[in-house]
């Protein structure tokens, strides 16, 4: 089961801040999953996993609610 | 502190930050933490106004509708812009600024002391500059207790050795 972290309401940087906060208490191949509202956050987090190792395995969009599902670098 | 250029191979930034206005503290803070967050190791030099951003109180910043063209503030269903003369009546820079910070917590936009903090906490060094100190006659205990004191040789052999240098 993924860790579950609530961004809504955030504007940038926070979600990108509170991501890694939280990926730092997991282990590699763990799984992250992020609710945002930011629009901005999609670009954002695709740069943020690209450059930390981690693999975005999901990022969608439903109604106006932003959900990633980060997998933590190994 | 540590000097020494990382040992790790983790990229470098560094950041000069000139201004002390509640508007101009954002771009400074914002990527500090995100290059934190995304690995890099980031040195900030606060040197004259922007000093103030680390006294330990961050309640006196404001901003400016001075020269500030770019500035159209969300108000009464449309985009007021501010004209100068708005800035000579006594209280107006204080009472936008009022207003700047409540739109700030309306749009979920942290505040700047949230993200002082997260640059503390993500090991972001924070560089006093020694000269303003003594030009504005700032004592140590004005500022905050996680800063380094420093002057320019400090920043230099920082930014020599640093991937991104930032002047803001």
């Amino acid at each position: 089961m993924p860790t579950e972290l609530d961004a809504k309401g955030m504007n940038c940087p926070m979600p990108i801040l509170k991501a890694k906060k939280a990926l730092m208490q997991l282990e590699a191949n763990d799984t992250l999953r992020i609710e945002a509202t930011d629009p901005g956050s999609v670009a954002d987090f695709d740069a943020f996993c690209r450059n930390g190792g981690h693999t975005l395995e999901e990022s969608s969009e439903d109604g106006g609610v932003y959900t990633y599902l980060i997998r933590k670098a190994s | 502190m540590d000097n020494t250029v990382s040992i790790e191979n983790s990229k470098t930034m560094t950041i000069i930050v000139t201004k002390g206005s509640l508007d101009w503290a954002y771009p400074p803070f914002i990527l500090a933490t995100t290059a934190a967050a995304m690995d890099v190791k980031v040195d900030m030099f606060f040197t004259f106004y922007g000093l103030q951003l680390l006294k330990k109180d961050l309640d006196h910043l404001q901003i400016s509708t001075l020269g500030n063209p770019g500035m159209e503030m969300p108000m009464f269903g449309m985009h007021m812009k501010m004209p100068n003369i708005v800035s000579a009546i006594p209280g107006a820079d204080a009472l936008c600024s009022t207003m700047m910070r409540n739109l700030i917590k309306k749009k979920g936009v942290a505040s700047v002391e949230e993200l002082r903090e997260a640059a503390v906490d993500s090991d972001v060094n924070l560089i006093g500059c020694q000269m303003t100190m003594g030009l504005f006659e700032w004592e140590k205990h004005d500022l905050m207790d996680e800063i380094e004191i420093g002057g320019a040789a400090t920043y230099m052999e920082k930014a020599l050795n640093s991937d991104i240098n930032l002047f803001i």
